[in-house]
């Protein structure tokens, strides 16, 4: 069973420097009250490894405004100018991955696979200086697996195993990620008695989960 | 008829009954609007949906429950709410039937550009490539030229999203199949010429006897 910790102490577990997934898609499914504290408490050299930096003001858009973020590792950018000016003026390292690659490099660090085999990009920029691979006669790049130090999460509901729910399109990066981190915290929007959430309705298990975020401070 | 509502009617007519299509944000989303409810097609949106309805009255939106451009939608009845995996897995796979994407370039080996402009835009890709690498059918929904200037080019200038030859370009001048052969003129828009396509188009145009006008009518009943 696990026992709920209070956000303070979820901020300090993760020091400057660290490279964390985080879950959501233009803050949809993201760990906010998360990612506010840590932008409060002016963490630095972050890397984050998302589907977007969201907007400014929202999820990740708080840790890009306060200056917490040297590198993201990302498929879009475009709804938040400020990823952009801090790209232009050299302050962040963006590497923009097309979103089912980007999904897929995560999987593949949590499942054990040694990378993927996908046919988008070939031909492109994206391909530039990684290896080819063909299979049946179809070309495919190889693509690298994507680990990180901590999975940020945000989920619909948790029991005191961790098992986790989602809700309609804030389930996005959020599950893939549960495997592919070293430490995996989750946010949930509320904490329920276990066996309230069913079997069949978890989608990230309990085991995947190391800390829970508390419903107070 | 405003530009972008002939170009979103025109592409509603090339969507099959019951099929599964993503549609990008901006322009291609509101094909959507001229599309019959009765044509049972299902929209998915990347970011985690099959099934996107409309956007719900004031007051009732769920902030869990948007599309890939992060405005609010309804899910229709038979709705199925899935993961960023399984939403690429549908799309990479080829389980998607269409995608209608906006652009910035076409060429005349009918490839795409439309996710940068180097030193000057620089989005990102989000699900572009994956969707023109996987959809079993891709058209392109855009304004003919940008500031006057030609987006339908010999060869694009800019990044290409995919070495994939797209199916369908859709503007409000014309309907333009890219072939091995290169770039086909199919159609005109009402009060548009063959020699005004051409002289607003970069790439050569292969016009074969006659050019029918666009039709712009609700798709026809099933």
């Amino acid at each position: 069973m696990k026992r709920a910790i209070p956000l303070h102490e979820a901020v300090e577990l993760i020091p400057d420097g660290a490279i964390c997934h985080v879950g959501g898609f233009m803050g949809v499914g993201s760990p906010h009250r998360l990612l506010s504290a840590l932008a409060q408490a002016g963490r630095h050299d972050l890397t984050i490894v998302a589907n977007d930096t969201a907007m400014p003001g929202r999820g990740i858009g708080k840790l890009i405004s306060a200056g917490c973020v040297r590198r993201v590792i990302v498929s879009h950018i475009g709804l938040n100018p400020e990823t952009q000016q801090k790209m232009i003026a050299g302050e962040i390292d963006v590497e923009l991955v097309p979103q089912g690659t980007l999904v897929e490099r995560i999987r593949a660090a949590g499942v054990g696979l040694g990378g993927v085999l996908t046919a988008t990009g070939v031909g492109t920029r994206v391909a530039d200086g990684k290896p080819t691979v063909e299979v049946d006669g179809r070309t495919f790049l190889l693509e690298r697996p994507i680990h990180a130090d901590f999975a940020l999460l945000g989920a619909h509901r948790c029991d005191y195993v961790g098992n986790l729910d989602y809700t309609l399109t804030a389930h996005n990066f959020n599950p893939i990620m549960a495997l592919a981190a070293t430490t995996v915290i989750a946010e949930p929007e509320e904490i329920v008695p276990v066996g309230v959430i069913p079997p069949d309705a978890v989608k990230t298990p309990g085991a995947l989960v190391d800390h829970v975020i508390g419903r107070m401070d | 008829m405003e530009a972008k509502e002939l170009i979103a009617r025109r592409v509603a007519r090339e969507i099959a009954p019951g099929s599964l299509v993503n549609l990008g944000i901006g322009l291609p989303s509101m094909v959507a609007n001229y599309l019959p409810a009765e044509l049972g097609v299902f929209f998915q949106a990347e970011n985690g949906v099959v099934g996107l309805g409309a956007r719900p009255p004031e007051g009732m939106e769920d902030p869990n429950l948007t599309d890939a451009g992060g405005g609010f939608v309804s899910a229709v009845p038979g709705a199925a709410s899935i993961d960023s995996a399984m939403s690429f897995g549908l799309i990479r796979g080829g389980h998607l039937d269409l995608t209608v994407l906006g652009g910035l370039q076409v060429d005349a080996a009918g490839h795409l550009a439309n996710w940068m402009v180097p030193g000057r835009m620089v989005p990102g890709m989000g699900g572009a490539m994956d969707l023109v690498s996987g959809a079993k059918k891709v058209i392109v929904a855009m304004l003919h030229t940008q500031k006057g200037r030609p987006k339908i080019v010999p060869e694009c200038t800019l990044p290409l999203t995919s070495t994939r030859r797209i199916d369908l370009v859709v503007t409000e001048m014309a309907v333009i199949e890219p072939t091995e052969a290169g770039l086909v003129l199919r159609e005109t828009a009402p009060g548009i010429g063959v020699d005004d396509v051409r002289a607003a188009t970069a790439a050569a145009l292969i016009v074969d006897g006659a050019v029918p006008q666009m039709e712009l009518g609700q798709p026809a009943p099933v």
